[in-house]
């Protein structure tokens, strides 16, 4: 469960910066993703952030995301920490 | 007689400026530029429209050519590079007539030879006398080199020069002579320093870049054209630069004594001019503080003209004796084509300046850049725009390796000699996508935003408006 506003990377190029917010149970991922790449690679970009976001048992939150090239490693990593922090793991 | 006149509206006047004529400027002051947009404010208020402007490079400082292109003040831009923020809303499609791009050498060549005929010019000249003598070397404004404003002034139905500093005649050691010149305006400020030059240029402390630089001065000692009589260029970027710091500890190790430096010049260069690496600079425009200081105290630091540095119908020009040339790319494809002219989204936001002059002209020319950008992998199969032909283009560094044209294979065998990491550039291709995945292409519309002219005048590409 995320049970506080968290966020985790930064804006440089190359990086991406993640911010999660709490949602409402069965409101599902909320999901606002703004990207340099969004042309060229953003369908990629959005299954991996679901992708992680599942795979850590996050089935609610809001997640305002902007993208500046980062790579699927980075993107998975970013979105990890700030699950981590939102669940007060972290 | 006199040429000084009161003001801009009286030199428009007297110049007998008309709707649907071409006026030129030049970029010296780079994004310190206040004189473009002085005189269209001018022009706007005498109620002129329907221009034609054809200025060496656009910069963002030039942001108001927007408003002016949409009150059809502005109708049609020629330029050799545009920045970003007039770049975008060109690429947005805000004008019925495509740009035209030039290169550094196309501009003065069509120019001379009347292919773009100017109606009138305006020079921005930091310092001038009453007679139009000017130069950029002094005054509070200075910049440096004058060279791309020389064709403009001497081809110009009218040529008109703007100063913040005007001085008692004669002015001494001028660049651009005063039997070009009709009328001289003073105004309070041409420029705003800070945005003419930089203090001070600066070395990449990138690891990437660094790497990339030490492969890019190694390949150059390997390439066999590293002996006494060497001429060199580079631009202004932190790789470039890194690579031009190692090649001149290299030159001074081996004691290379080299004949010229060429093109935008900066610190670094004006440093190997000083350390006896060159025994001149030819200076088309300075990048820095260091560069306008050497070219005023230092007659081995010359001056030319932008015909002299790179027109492919000058009788010579200096790119032709050029040996190593290191260039940038936003995206370099399989055939080594080059662009320069648009990002990876394909809104422009540059230009090839003098890339393809010198790309054709040296007998080596170097890509530098990282492998990827941001994801985006350098090495692309077909570029968004060819900005330089594949076949003027030799060798590409990247981080993870060099690539070398088939079209040069002595070069990559002498590099395999000196153990530089050579790889086929469909392999640096692979090893970036393996990072990164493959990107998809970026869509555009069918609106072509800008005709693309390669040195010679010939149509090289298109670019289209963004969807």
């Amino acid at each position: 469960m995320i049970k506080q506003k968290a966020h985790a990377g930064t804006l440089e190029s190359s990086d991406i910066y993640v911010e999660i917010a709490p949602a409402e149970a069965g409101s599902g991922i909320a999901l606002n993703l703004t990207s340099v790449v969004m042309q060229q690679f953003g369908p990629e970009i959005e299954a991996v952030i679901r992708e992680t976001l599942a795979g850590l048992g996050v089935e609610d939150a809001v997640l305002t995301v902007s993208d500046r090239g980062a790579v699927d490693c980075t993107i998975r990593s970013r979105v990890e920490t700030a699950v981590c922090r939102g669940k007060g793991e972290a | 007689m006199s040429k000084l006149v009161k003001s801009i509206k009286e030199a428009i006047q007297l110049a007998g400026l008309k709707d649907g004529m071409t006026i030129s400027f030049h970029h010296h002051l780079r994004n310190g530029d206040m004189v473009a947009v002085m005189v269209l404010d001018a022009i706007c208020e005498m109620g002129i429209k329907d221009l034609n402007v054809n200025i060496s490079s656009v910069f963002d400082t030039h942001a108001p050519f927007i408003e002016y292109i949409r009150d059809g003040v502005v109708t049609g831009i020629e330029t050799d590079y545009m920045g970003g923020v007039v770049g975008r809303a060109v690429s947005e499609g805000i004008m019925d007539k495509p740009v035209t791009f030039r290169t550094h050498g196309g501009r003065p060549s069509d120019i001379i030879r009347g292919a773009s005929p100017i109606d009138v010019a305006f020079i921005a000249a930091p310092t001038a006398d009453c007679m139009g003598n000017c130069t950029g070397k002094i005054g509070k404004s200075a910049c440096g080199s004058l060279g791309y404003a020389f064709a403009d002034a001497m081809y110009a139905t009218k040529s008109v020069v703007i100063t913040d500093n005007l001085v008692d005649y004669p002015l001494v050691d001028y660049s651009i002579a005063e039997n070009y010149i009709d009328y001289v305006v003073v105004v309070d400020k041409i420029g705003e320093p800070s945005g003419i030059v930089s203090g001070t240029t600066k070395i990449t402390k990138d690891p990437v870049g660094l790497v990339i630089a030490d492969y890019a001065a190694r390949a150059i000692d390997a390439s066999g054209l590293l002996k006494d009589g060497f001429s060199f260029q580079t631009g202004a970027g932190g790789a470039s630069l890194a690579a031009a710091k190692y090649l001149k500890d290299i030159m001074i190790r081996k004691g290379v004594k080299g004949s010229y430096g060429l093109g935008g010049i900066t610190s670094y260069m004006v440093d190997m001019l000083q350390s006896g690496c060159f025994k001149a600079l030819y200076d088309v425009q300075c990048f820095d503080l260091g560069a306008v200081e050497s070219i005023r105290t230092n007659p081995y630091h010359m001056e030319v003209t932008a015909a002299h540095y790179a027109s492919p119908t000058a009788k010579s020009s200096a790119v032709d004796s050029l040996d190593v040339v290191i260039l940038g790319a936003t995206e370099i494809d399989t055939d080594f084509n080059v662009n320069v002219h648009t990002d990876s989204n394909g809104y422009i936001m540059g230009g090839s300046g003098g890339h393809s002059d010198t790309a054709a002209g040296a007998n080596m020319s170097m890509i530098v850049a990282p492998l990827s950008r941001a994801r985006l992998p350098i090495v692309v199969d077909k570029v968004l725009c060819k900005s330089t032909p594949g076949h003027t283009v030799d060798v590409l560094v990247t981080q993870r390796g060099i690539a070398v044209n088939p079209l040069r294979p002595e070069l990559a065998e002498r590099f395999r000699d000196a153990n530089l990491p050579v790889w086929d550039i469909h392999e640096l291709k692979e090893m970036a996508e393996k990072l990164n995945g493959t990107p998809r292409k970026p869509h555009h519309t069918d609106k072509v935003v800008a005709n693309v002219l390669y040195r010679d005048a010939t149509l090289l590409d298109q670019i289209y408006a963004v969807k």
